[in-house]
C-alpha cells in the first residue's frame, strides 16, 4: 500500500513499532496523515498517545551547532574528531569519556561501547542506566548469576495470586502494566500512597531509607510464621542458614519502630505471601536508588527465595526496569565494567571473544572505568576526563547533586551532545549533533521482560539530521575505522559479540521479533522463563546473601529536618527533555512541585499553592506546594522531571552498584510567597 | 589492644559485632557463661508460644567468631576481676588478661523468697523456655506469677498452646509500670478472652505441687508454675572488683565505670540512674561503647534511651512508651477507650510533643506515633487525627453524580468527568466510544467502571428528562 509522497506528509507507510518511552515498550502503529497519528495495538498511556507530537516539535534540532552557531556536518564532525584525538594525544585515552543512555537501541549501545573501547581506547564509558537498574542488576547477578529485569513474561503477573511491589509505581511509570496487576492481591511498599498503592490491598508506608529493614523484618516473620519453602531452599539454593541468622535481630516490633510500618501490616503481608500459590516480588527504583540499594534488593530476593518463588513457574522475583531500553542498554557494553552479551570486561575469556569479533588484540581493550556519577564528578578535574561525548542523556537534570554536575560539565575542554532537542545539557555543550528520533529509525529494544523487539522506521527524518549510528560511523571513520551504520548490520555483529554470553542474542536472526533472550541459535525458541531448571550460577543454585540494614547516607537533623524523596509523574519521562515539549503532557503536569503532608504544612504555615524553597546541603530549588495526605508527614516528595530536584539529591553511592541515593536525603523548607490559589 | 568481654548475650554479642565493624585489628576475647551461641532473648516468648522456632533465635552463626577473629570461650564463667593486674579469672582457673574490659553480664531472674519456689520454673533463658515447654506437655493447668511484660507473654503463649493459665499479679493492674489502670483493665479483658485467667492484687505465699497458695490462704490450681517476677542486674563480679555499683554497675556517658579500663553495657549497667531492661537500649549502648573503645568516634556519648515496650503476644496488640502516667495537671492527655473491642489509646503530650503513649488494640497509628515519640517531633494540631489516621482525609466523591466536572477520571490519559460529559453530549453512548474520542480507559484500564458509570448515569438522566 504505497502512498504518493507529499511534501508535508513525511510518513512512509503505517508502521508497527513500539512506544519511545518506558521499558514496557507498548506496541503502537504509526498512521500516515498530515501529522503522524498513533494507534494503540493494546494499551497506551498519554505519553504513548502523544509520542508523535515530538516529531513536529518546533524545538527540533536539525543543524549541528559548533560553539553555539550553526555548522555543517563536515565542520562539526571534523572538529569533534580532531579535538577528541588532540585531547587523547595530549592526556591519554582516558582523558576522553563517553556517556550513554538507557533509551538508546541495542545497536547504539553496542556501537557506543565499541567506539569507546576500540576507536577511543578509553575505559571511561558509562551511562544513565547506572542511575536506574544498577542496584537490581547487581543484586540479581549476586543471587541468580544473571540479571534479566523480569525473568518471566509480564502476563505471569496477572496469573499470580499475590504481587508485592517494593518501591515501584507502575500506575504512573508504566500504566498499561497495571492491567496485569488487577487480578492478584497487591502489596505495595512506598512512603507515598501512590496511584499504585491506592490499587493495593495492602500498603506498607515506610520511612524513606528503611526499606531494607522492612525486607529483613518480612523475612524474619516469614520464618517465624513457617512460610518458608524448605524443599525449594534445600534443592535450589545455598546460604540460607546464614541469612536466617542474619534476620534474627529484625523482629517485627523493632522493624516497626524503625520503619513506622505497623507489625500487624507486616504480618498481613507475610500471611498473604504464605497463602499464595503463585507469588511475585518486584522491586522498583524506590528500593533500588539508595546507597544501600543492592543490599535492599538482595533482602527482597532473599525473601523471594525463602518463599520458593524464583525459577518456579508463575512465581518469581523481578525488577521493573525503567528506561525504554534499560535492559538492552545494560547488556551490550556501554556500562563501565561490561562487554556485549552481559560479559564482564575483566573476564579474560570475555575479552578474547569480543576482541575477536572486533578484530583487535584483547590486550588493547581497556579495563573497567568509572561509574556514571564518578565519571561525571571527575570531568575536568586533574586526572579526570577532559572531553565527553554524550548520547541520549541529560545529566544536568537527571544526575544527583546536579548543580555540581553542571559545573563539572562546564569545566570540560570539550562537551559534545548528541540529541534531537536542545536539552539542558545540550545547551551547555560545545558541539551539538542533531540526531534522529524513535519513529525515524530502525533498531531493537529489549523490554523489561528481556524480549528483543523491533523498532521500525515510520517516517523519514527531517533534512539535516543523522542517526546516532551514522554519527558514530562518521567519527570512527575519521579515526581510521570503517564501521557500518545500518542497524541490521550492527545487530548482526552484536549477535556474534553476544554469542555465548549471559544475554545471548545469537539466534535472533532475520525478522524474528519479540524473542526472549537468551536465544543462542536461530532455531532456539528463546527463553520466556529463566531459571526453571537451574540458576545462572556455577552450581546452578541461587545464592542467599546475608545483608544488614544501615541508615540513609544522610539522615534528617535539626538543620535539615525533613526527608526528601523524588520520583516520576505519569505525564513525563525521565529528565523531561522530550515530554516537556509535548503540549498535552505539559497541560497534564505543567510545573515542578513539592508534595507536603497537611501536618507538616501546618507546622511550616505553608498552604496549597505557596511558593516554597526546598534546600539541602547541596543546593536549593523553588517549587509550588501541594498539600496531600498521601505522603508521610516526615517526608516531602518532588518529581525530578524538571531541572532542580536533583540539585538537592545526595550523590552517596552504593558500594557495589555505584547507584546514587536519589530516594532519600535531608531537606528544609521555607515559604517564600503566598500562592494565588490558596 | 586486648579487649575482653564478659557476657555473650544480646549486649555482649552485639558489642563484638559493633567492634569488628569498626576495627579489624583489636584482639577480642569473649567469655560466655552459657555454652550455647548467643541467641535473641526477645524471641523467647515467641518460642514459648510456638510462633518462632528455637532455631530462629540464633544471633551469630557458630563460624562467626572464627571468621571475625574473635576468641570465644563459651561455657566459661568469669569468677574474678583483678583490676591491678588487669586479669579476669574463670571458674576453671584460666586467666584472661585485658587492656579494656567490658561487662555485659546481663541480669538474673528474681525468684521470690517463698516456700516451694524451687518447684517453679523461671522464664529467662532459652533453657528455661525449653524446660517450660517440656513440662507444659504433661500439665493440666499453668500458673504464671508476675503480670509484667514477660509474664503476660508467657501466659499468652501457654494459653495459645491450649493450656488453661492463671496469671497472678501483685499490683492492682497488669504492667503497672507501663500502663495506667484502665489500660491494665482492658488488657486483662483481652487476655481473659484468650483463655488467661487474670488475678491482680494477689500475693503468692507458697508454691505447692498442686498449685500456688496465696497469702489469703486460697489455692490457685496449677501443676506448672512459671515465674516472671522481674530481673536483677548481675553485678556480683563488679561488686567484688570494687567498682561502683548501685542497682547496676554505674557507668558514665561513655559507658565507662569508675575504672576507666572497665566498661559496662546492657542490663547489668546503670546509666543516669536507669537500668534498662530492653534490648534496644543495650544495643545503643553497644554501639557507643564500640565507638569509644575503638576510637572510631571518640566523642560518641550515650545520653539515655527512649523506651518503647511492645508486647509480643498473638492477638494482643500493645505498645506503651514514655511517661504514660502523667495526668491532665502536668500534661495534655488525649484518651480514647472502647473496652468492648479491647481498644484503649492514650497520648500524653507536653510542649506540643508526644512524651508518652499507650496503644492497646490494633492501630494503624502505632508506627507513626512511635516515631513521633522517638524523634520528639512536633505534633499536628489535630490530635484526633493522630489517634485515628485517615479520619481527617476528605472523602472522595467518586459517584458519577457527586463528582465535579473537573475531577480526573482517567489518570493515564488525563481525562476529566467534564470531558466525558462533553463527549457524551457529542454522541458517545458507551465506554468504547468515549475511549475512542478521549482515550480514557486505554492506559491502565482501572477507570473503566468509572467511565461506564458516568456514561450510564448520563444516559439515565437523558431517559429521565426525555
Amino acid at each position: 500500500m504505497k502512498r504518493p509522497k507529499s511534501t508535508i506528509d513525511r510518513v512512509i507507510a503505517p508502521t508497527l513499532t513500539h512506544c519511545p518511552y518506558c521499558a514496557l515498550q507498548c506496541g503502537m502503529a504509526l498512521i500516515p496523515g498530515e501529522r503522524v497519528t498513533v494507534e494503540a495495538t493494546d494499551a497506551l498511556c498519554q505519553k504513548g498517545w502523544t509520542a508523535a507530537d515530538l516529531l513536529s516539535s518546533p524545538d527540533r534540532l536539525t543543524t549541528p551547532l559548533l560553539d553555539g552557531g550553526p555548522a555543517t556536518w563536515e565542520q562539526a564532525l571534523d572538529h569533534v574528531a580532531a579535538r577528541l584525538q588532540e585531547v587523547r594525544a595530549a592526556h591519554g585515552p582516558d582523558a576522553v569519556a563517553v556517556f550513554g543512555g538507557g533509551g538508546l537501541t541495542n545497536e547504539k549501545a553496542y556501537q557506543l561501547g565499541k567506539f569507546a573501547r576500540v576507536a577511543l581506547g578509553t575505559s571511561q564509558i558509562d551511562y544513565n542506566g547506572r542511575f536506574c537498574m544498577s542496584s537490581a542488576a547487581a543484586a540479581s547477578i549476586r543471587a541468580f548469576g544473571a540479571d534479566r529485569g523480569l525473568p518471566f513474561p509480564v502476563t505471569d503477573l496477572a496469573a499470580a495470586d499475590v504481587v508485592l511491589v517494593a518501591g515501584g509505581n507502575p500506575a504512573e511509570t508504566m500504566p498499561p502494566l497495571v492491567r496485569q496487576l488487577t487480578g492478584p492481591a497487591l502489596i505495595v511498599i512506598d512512603p507515598r500512597r501512590t496511584a499504585t498503592a491506592k490499587l493495593a490491598g495492602l500498603h506498607l508506608q515506610p520511612t524513606p531509607g528503611t526499606d531494607l529493614a522492612l525486607a529483613l523484618g518480612l523475612l524474619h516473620l516469614a520464618i517465624a510464621e513457617d512460610a518458608i519453602d524448605t524443599g525449594y531452599v534445600e534443592r535450589r539454593t545455598t546460604g540460607f542458614e546464614a541469612v536466617r541468622t542474619s534476620v534474627s535481630p529484625w523482629w517485627p516490633e523493632r522493624v516497626e519502630r524503625l520503619t513506622g510500618v505497623p507489625v500487624a501490616a507486616m504480618r498481613k503481608a507475610v500471611q498473604m505471601l504464605k497463602n499464595a500459590d503463585k507469588a511475585v516480588v518486584l522491586t522498583g527504583r524506590g528500593a533500588e536508588q539508595h546507597a544501600k540499594g543492592t543490599d535492599t534488593v538482595t533482602a527482597f530476593i532473599n525473601l523471594a527465595l525463602a518463599l520458593g518463588l524464583p525459577g518456579t513457574p508463575g512465581s518469581g522475583y523481578g525488577c521493573l526496569t525503567g528506561q525504554g531500553n534499560g535492559q538492552g542498554g545494560r547488556e551490550h557494553g556501554q556500562k563501565a565494567d561490561q562487554l556485549p552479551g552481559y560479559r564482564r570486561i575483566d573476564d579474560p575469556a570475555a575479552r578474547a571473544h569480543v576482541a575477536a569479533v572486533w578484530g583487535v588484540d584483547p590486550a588493547s581493550l581497556p579495563g573497567p572505568g568509572r561509574s556514571a556519577y564518578e565519571l561525571l564528578d571527575a570531568l575536568g578535574t586533574a586526572g579526570g576526563p577532559r572531553a565527553l561525548l554524550l548520547f541520549g542523556s541529560n545529566p544536568v537534570v537527571s544526575a544527583p547533586g546536579s548543580a555540581h554536575v553542571a559545573e563539572r560539565l562546564k569545566a570540560l575542554d570539550l562537551l559534545v551532545v548528541v540529541d534531537f532537542v536542545p536539552s539542558e545539557t545540550a545547551r551547555i555543550a560545545d558541539v551539538v549533533l542533531p540526531s534522529t528520533q524513535w519513529a525515524e529509525e530502525d533498531g531493537t529494544m529489549t523490554n523489561l521482560e528481556g524480549r528483543v523487539q523491533r523498532r521500525r522506521r515510520a517516517v523519514a527524518p527531517p533534512a539535516g539530521v543523522k542517526t546516532d549510528l551514522e554519527i558514530i560511523q562518521e567519527l570512527a571513520r575519521r579515526m581510521g575505522h570503517s564501521w557500518p551504520a545500518d542497524p541490521r548490520e550492527v545487530f548482526d555483529e552484536l549477535r556474534r559479540a553476544s554469542q555465548g554470553g549471559t544475554a545471548d542474542y545469537a539466534g535472533i536472526t532475520g525478522e524474528r521479533d519479540g524473542v526472549f533472550w537468551p536465544c543462542p541459535a536461530p532455531d532456539h525458541p528463546g527463553t520466556p522463563r529463566m531459571f526453571l531448571d537451574r540458576f545462572h550460577t556455577p552450581d546452578g543454585r541461587a545464592r542467599f546473601v546475608p545483608v544488614d540494614h544501615r541508615p540513609a547516607a544522610e539522615e534528617t537533623d535539626a538543620d535539615y529536618p525533613v526527608h526528601l524523596t523524588t520520583g516520576r509523574l505519569l505525564a513525563h519521562y525521565q529528565s523531561g527533555a522530550q515530554t516537556r515539549r509535548i503540549a498535552p503532557l505539559v497541560a497534564a503536569a505543567p510545573e515542578p512541585y513539592v508534595e507536603i503532608h497537611p501536618d507538616l504544612a501546618e507546622h511550616l504555615a505553608i498552604g496549597a499553592g505557596d511558593l516554597v524553597r526546598v534546600s539541602s546541603r547541596r543546593g536549593c530549588v523553588e517549587a509550588v506546594a501541594r498539600i496531600s495526605d498521601a505522603i508521610r508527614s516526615d517526608t516531602v516528595f518532588m518529581p525530578f522531571h524538571w531541572e532542580g530536584a536533583n540539585r538537592l539529591t545526595n550523590p552517596a553511592l552504593d558500594p557495589t552498584s555505584r547507584m546514587p541515593e536519589f530516594k532519600v536525603c535531608a531537606v528544609k523548607l521555607d515559604k517564600l510567597e503566598k500562592g494565588k490559589a490558596a | 589492644m586486648r579487649l575482653l568481654v564478659i557476657g555473650n548475650g544480646m549486649a555482649g554479642a552485639r558489642l563484638l559485632g559493633e567492634v569488628r565493624a569498626r576495627d579489624k585489628d583489636i584482639e577480642v576475647t569473649v567469655l560466655g557463661a552459657e555454652s550455647r551461641q548467643p541467641y535473641n532473648r526477645v524471641l523467647l516468648s515467641n518460642v514459648l508460644a510456638g510462633s518462632s522456632g528455637p532455631d530462629q533465635v540464633r544471633l551469630l552463626d557458630p563460624t562467626w567468631y572464627g571468621e571475625h577473629d574473635v576468641e570465644a570461650h563459651l561455657g566459661t564463667r568469669a569468677v574474678q576481676i583483678d583490676r591491678q593486674t588487669r586479669t579476669v579469672t574463670a571458674a576453671d582457673g584460666r586467666r584472661f588478661p585485658y587492656d579494656v574490659l567490658v561487662l555485659a553480664t546481663g541480669s538474673q531472674a528474681v525468684v521470690p523468697p517463698i516456700p516451694g519456689a524451687g518447684r517453679a520454673l523461671p522464664f529467662r533463658t532459652l533453657d528455661d523456655c525449653r524446660a517450660i515447654l517440656a513440662d507444659s506437655r504433661g500439665s493440666a493447668r499453668a500458673v504464671v506469677i508476675g503480670g509484667g511484660l514477660l509474664g503476660i507473654e508467657a501466659a499468652r503463649g501457654l494459653a495459645g498452646r491450649g493450656l488453661p493459665v492463671t496469671l497472678l499479679h501483685l499490683a492492682g493492674h497488669l504492667m503497672e509500670r507501663q500502663l495506667d489502670a484502665e489500660a491494665g483493665l482492658v488488657l486483662g479483658e483481652t487476655l481473659a478472652g484468650l483463655g488467661v485467667d487474670i488475678r491482680t492484687g494477689v500475693s503468692a505465699a507458697e508454691i505447692l505441687p498442686e498449685g500456688v497458695r496465696l497469702d489469703d490462704g486460697s489455692l490457685v490450681e496449677g501443676d506448672l508454675v512459671v515465674l516472671a517476677c522481674g530481673v536483677r542486674p548481675e553485678t556480683e563480679l563488679a561488686v567484688q572488683a570494687g567498682l561502683e555499683v548501685r542497682r547496676g554497675v554505674v557507668v558514665d556517658d561513655e559507658l565507662r565505670t569508675d575504672d576507666p579500663a572497665v566498661f559496662a553495657i546492657g542490663e547489668c549497667a546503670e546509666h543516669d540512674g536507669v537500668v534498662y531492661g530492653l534490648v534496644a537500649p543495650a544495643w545503643e549502648q553497644a554501639a557507643v561503647a564500640a565507638d569509644v573503645i575503638t576510637g572510631a568516634a571518640k566523642d560518641a556519648r550515650y545520653r539515655g534511651s527512649r523506651q518503647v515496650t511492645r508486647l509480643k503476644a498473638k492477638s494482643v496488640e500493645l505498645a506503651a512508651m514514655g511517661e504514660t502516667h502523667l495526668t491532665e495537671e502536668h500534661a495534655e492527655v488525649v484518651r480514647f477507650s472502647h473496652r468492648a473491642t479491647g481498644t484503649y489509646r492514650k497520648l500524653v503530650i507536653r510542649d506540643g510533643r508526644l512524651v508518652g503513649a499507650i496503644l492497646l488494640g490494633e492501630s494503624a497509628a502505632v508506627g507513626t506515633l512511635t516515631q513521633l515519640y522517638d524523634r520528639g517531633a512536633p505534633l499536628p494540631g489535630d490530635r484526633a487525627g493522630l489517634l485515628f489516621p485517615g479520619l481527617a482525609g476528605t472523602a472522595v466523591a467518586d459517584s458519577p453524580v457527586r463528582m465535579p466536572d473537573s475531577a480526573k477520571v482517567c489518570q493515564c490519559n488525563n481525562v476529566t468527568k467534564g470531558q466525558i460529559r462533553a463527549c457524551w453530549e457529542s454522541g458517545a453512548r458507551d465506554a468504547t466510544a468515549v475511549a475512542a474520542a478521549t482515550r480514557a480507559t486505554t492506559g491502565c484500564g482501572t477507570c473503566r467502571d468509572a467511565v461506564e458509570g458516568i456514561v450510564g448515569w448520563l444516559c439515565e438522566q437523558e431517559g429521565v428528562s426525555a
